[in-house]
């Protein structure tokens, strides 16, 4: 906290603040749980749509999607507590992201994981990601919500800084929704789940809100290992079945999750949102250990724990279903008319607040007295400062637009090279190979809602609640749900701007790629120090072009995360927005086309490729060339190109279909060629035929689709094409045991399969070797 | 009258309403057992759905076989019900004594969930009556603790009167003698590693588990 911070507090107060009161706001005024440094910029995403329930500043944003049913979604980093203890570190982002998802009433059905970590050539980094991974599966698998897609990036940047991003959805009838609002006087405040202990102290202000200093010999941030929470998925299964259950039988006015600054957060918003004041009894908390501070109790992280807002007259039939379910339940506070948020220690039996019987008063009628530890106007504690922190270009942008890797590539690359060793140096990049070591692990398939899993361009889940009963019709069709996560840093380094642009640009690609219409947008702002202004200017144009681009998309932002101080030893990330977006399938009845290749197909590329290799794995992945500027994100070729491949998808026009982004065409071709283990001979067509052969192959130009077309339908699909306005062109045909591009490559199937299957286990393995 | 099938429901169980689900698609009706009642109501057949009982705590299905509804189970089970243990289900019927063996953490100490191919042992089973002697099956697994260990005089027993119900094609988790699922002597209990409910729908990927499932109704 600052000086100027301290000031204002005893300006509110009108005295000094107690030690009980400084650390509430210390922690509720902190980067992670105030957004001082960012709220100023994020007003200028849109927001709204007619299908949004509930926009950004809740726990989740929701959207309607018909047939009485809602979707609950939200997105949130766990990034330091992961690079401090990477198993708990993950699994507590997990365990947290739910609560917020079934805090709206929803229940949680999947999630999504984008991990950033640093090259695998270091022993640590094999360990975070061995940690962060084993976390995500142990807490989802256990707590039962499916881990049905997310990203494994690799970047020197966030070696000593991995980021951990963690989505999930929910699904739920519209009429359980529920906002954390402590409505009406009387009512009950009762906490639910674990008990209080003294881990996750400083959580959200000393591990979310600062950087990391030098390194140390044991890790960077070692030192804040205390400061990590420690999950138990069982108690928060426990916690979700008995929360929908309350929800479902009308039992709680409103529930919250306790999350960054525990209960002085949940209590004190639930209580400010409804304009309500509210008083806490220290006392109804139960604790892990004696001897615990009023402080300690107050802003502990302890995961798996909710409150939930109750009137008097439910209270037994609350105790009773949280009974059934073998979790506490105390009654914590109570709601006032105050507006003032206060704590107290042993007050509530004295004064008769249940389950205690009624208190006889004295008589003069009034209450025994009990010493106040914290007394504040409720609205504060949420209210943090607003900061306008100096923006600066940074000064060595120019260079580093200036250095186009194009030159130094056609030199080394000219026509006539053979770009075979450089395909499969390709696919061997961790970045680019098969990721299905990390997925594996993950359940991605309960529910019985997984048409199309991790790996896919987008995951695909059916919603079930849209089909008609079973055995009644069978293969009758519902909707489903696309979900994909994508954030390119590379990009947003090179023009933060274009690359924000190109994320969103990119998410609805792979949405469209399953038949779906994006719907909604919730974005995860991962960033460097914010006093830096060179980082502040990095977010001021990732939020400008990320909102350009959802404008145009017509995709509305409902809800994020913004993430400071992803930093270490002065040297920040690279910005590092993430998007998730899910789009609807309005009718499912067969599986999606698959991103694979089968003989006889013909394979045409939807839309224009120019050499673009600034920022590309081929120029800055394999080569080290990290300049010049990202691709151009033309919003309404996106559009365009979105609405025509949901429509060819949607009808099963096409036989195949795959994006094309990370490693260019190439590596599109080549990865439907694996998919569908069948080989294919093509030329460089269209806009392709003008350029260097290894341009063409690796550029990774926005707007792009590869489909696998039945000979039959090529015509129709072209003439679709031309009337949408997308460039379209047949660049051969699917067949054989081999990837030709004339011109350019001639490798086998074999090789390729090999180079991007063995490509991050051999990482892993400590032997990171690119073929060629 | 379509069979109805009793879906036993642990705190920490995770598939139960899967479970009921792909009953339900292959035209049979479903009632949740919860764990804490002695009783397996008015059901046919019983499924112990897979997930986490329990939370796994101490060692998966340990605390699970003390819910008092494991003495309604295994007393269906002396009387000749079908009663089936799918993943988790399949470790509680271990630790409960109504099966043989043990399920230890997969060689390769990693959680696997990926489809696998299977191979139909025997159609001497309330589960594989309906399947063929020799069928593969393509079904998803989704386990940490499927590693099947016994001692060699059991193991000899569950070869020689036929009761290694299905083998992996190609082994994942190290389990002794490639065992996916195993029956007692009475043929009416059968446990299984892999999820058939996961593989009861074209549109999922595979609808091979359906063959097992309807064996039940």
């Amino acid at each position: 906290m600052t000086d100027d911070e301290l000031s204002a507090i005893i300006d509110l107060l009108g005295r000094d603040p107690s030690d009980l009161e400084l650390a509430m706001y210390s922690v509720m005024w902190s980067e992670h749980c105030s957004y001082k440094s960012s709220r100023k910029y994020l007003g200028r995403f849109p927001t709204e749509a007619p299908w949004v329930l509930v926009g950004p500043g809740e726990g989740a944003g929701v959207i309607d999607v018909g047939d009485g049913l809602a979707v609950a979604l939200r997105i949130e980093s766990h990034n330091h507590p992961s690079a401090v203890e990477p198993h708990q570190g993950a699994a507590t982002g997990v365990g947290g992201i739910i609560r917020d998802i079934f805090s709206m009433g929803a229940r949680p059905i999947a999630l999504m994981d984008p991990l950033r970590f640093g090259p695998l050539d270091t022993p640590r980094n094999r360990y975070l990601v061995e940690g962060v991974v084993s976390g995500i599966s142990s807490y989802g698998n256990s707590v039962g919500v499916p881990t049905v897609g997310g990203e494994i990036v690799f970047d020197p940047c966030y070696s000593a800084n991995p980021l951990v991003n963690v989505f999930c959805l929910g699904v739920l009838p519209k009429t359980r929704l529920v906002l954390a609002r402590a409505e009406g006087e009387g009512n009950l405040a009762v906490l639910l789940g674990a008990s209080t202990g003294r881990d996750g102290i400083g959580g959200a202000s000393v591990l979310a809100s600062a950087g990391f200093d030098e390194p140390s010999t044991i890790g960077p941030g070692a030192d804040k290992r205390p400061s990590v929470q420690v999950g138990d998925p069982f108690e928060e299964k426990k916690l979700i079945e008995a929360c929908l259950a309350l929800l479902d039988s009308g039992l709680a006015v409103g529930v919250q999750d306790l999350g960054a600054g525990g209960l002085s957060c949940a209590a004190s918003e639930t209580a400010a949102k409804a304009g309500m004041g509210m008083d806490v009894d220290l006392a109804r908390v139960p604790r892990r250990e004696p001897g615990m501070s009023p402080m300690e109790v107050m802003i502990s992280e302890s995961q798996e724990r909710m409150l939930a807002i109750v009137t008097p007259e439910d209270l037994s039939e609350v105790l009773a279903l949280c009974e059934r379910w073998e979790i506490r339940a105390s009654v914590v506070g109570r709601v006032t008319t105050t507006g003032r948020f206060r704590v107290y220690d042993g007050a509530f039996d004295a004064w008769g607040v249940p389950p205690a019987p009624a208190a006889a008063p004295s008589e003069d009628g009034s209450l025994p007295t009990f010493e106040v530890l914290c007394d504040v106007p409720g609205e504060s504690l949420g209210d943090g400062p607003v900061y306008d922190r100096p923006v600066a270009r940074p000064a060595d942008q120019d260079s580093l637009v200036a250095a186009d890797p194009l030159a130094v590539l056609a030199q080394r690359f000219p026509a006539g090279a053979d770009a075979g060793p450089e395909l499969l140096g390709l696919l061997s990049l961790p970045n680019i190979g098969d990721s299905s070591w990390v997925w594996r692990q993950y359940d991605h398939e309960l529910f019985l809602n997984t048409v199309a899993g991790p790996g896919c361009d987008a995951a695909v889940l059916r919603l079930r609640e849209t089909l008609p009963t079973p055995g009644d019709t069978p293969g009758s069709p519902g909707k489903a749900l696309a979900l994909t996560t994508d954030g390119k840093a590379r990009f947003c380094l090179l023009d933060p701007r274009t690359g924000a642009a190109l994320a969103v640009l990119e998410a609805a690609r792979n949405v469209a790629c399953t038949g779906a219409r994006p719907m909604a947008l919730v974005n995860c702002l991962n960033f460097g120090n914010p006093e830096h202004p060179e980082v502040m200017w990095q977010f001021s144009e990732v939020v400008d072009g990320m909102s350009d681009a959802c404008r145009a998309l017509g995709l509305p932002v409902i809800g994020g995360n913004v993430s400071f101080y992803n930093e270490s030893g002065g040297a920040d990330i690279h910005p590092t927005p993430v998007v998730g977006v899910v789009g609807l399938i309005d009718r499912l009845d067969s599986r999606i086309p698959p991103a694979a290749l089968s003989a006889g197909e013909v394979i045409v590329v939807l839309g224009d490729t120019a050499a673009e290799l600034g920022g590309s794995e081929w120029a800055a992945g394999r080569h080290g060339l990290l300049g010049g500027m990202p691709p151009s994100a033309d919003l309404a070729a996106g559009v365009r190109l979105h609405e025509l491949v949901a429509a060819l998808v949607g009808e099963r026009a096409v036989a195949g279909v795959h994006d094309c982004s990370d490693g260019g065409l190439a590596v599109a071709l080549a990865e439907m060629a694996i998919g569908g283990g069948c080989g294919f001979t093509v030329a460089a067509e269209g806009s392709l035929a003008g350029l260097l052969p290894a341009a063409a192959c690796f550029s990774e130009s926005a707007n792009r689709v590869v489909l696998a077309v039945e000979t039959g339908r090529v015509d129709e699909i072209l003439g679709r094409a031309a009337a949408a306005g997308v460039p379209a062109a047949v660049l051969g045909t699917a067949g054989g045991g081999r990837l030709v591009w004339t011109g350019a490559f001639d490798v086998s199937l074999a090789d390729a399969e090999t180079a991007w299957r063995d490509a991050l286990p051999s990482a892993l393995a400590g032997g990171v070797t690119p073929v060629g | 009258m379509s069979t109805r099938v009793g879906v036993v429901q642990f705190p920490g169980t995770n598939c139960e309403q899967d479970v009921a689900w792909a009953v339900k698609v292959l035209g049979g009706e479903s009632e949740m057992l919860w764990h804490g009642d002695a009783t397996v109501g008015t059901a046919d057949a019983v499924v112990i759905a897979g997930g986490f009982a329990h939370g796994d705590y101490l060692r998966t299905g340990a605390i699970a076989r003390f819910s008092p509804v494991m003495d309604a189970v295994a007393e269906f089970a002396r009387a000749g019900g079908p009663v089936v243990g799918i993943c988790n289900g399949f470790q509680v019927l271990c630790e409960a004594g109504l099966l043989a063996g043990a399920l230890q953490k997969n060689a390769g100490l990693k959680f696997r969930c990926e489809t696998v191919e299977l191979r139909v042992e025997t159609t001497a089973t309330v589960l594989t009556r309906t399947a063929k002697t020799g069928q593969i099956l393509r079904i998803p697994i989704n386990h940490f603790e499927g590693n099947f260990v016994c001692d060699e005089a059991t193991l000899k027993g569950l070869q020689e009167n036929e009761q290694i119900v299905l083998r992996y094609v190609d082994n994942p988790n190290g389990s002794l003698d490639d065992i996916a699922g195993i029956c007692n002597e009475g043929r009416n209990v059968v446990g299984l590693m892999p999820h058939p409910e996961r593989a009861s729908e074209a549109i999922l990927g595979s609808d091979d588990g359906a063959v097992l499932l309807r064996s039940l109704l």
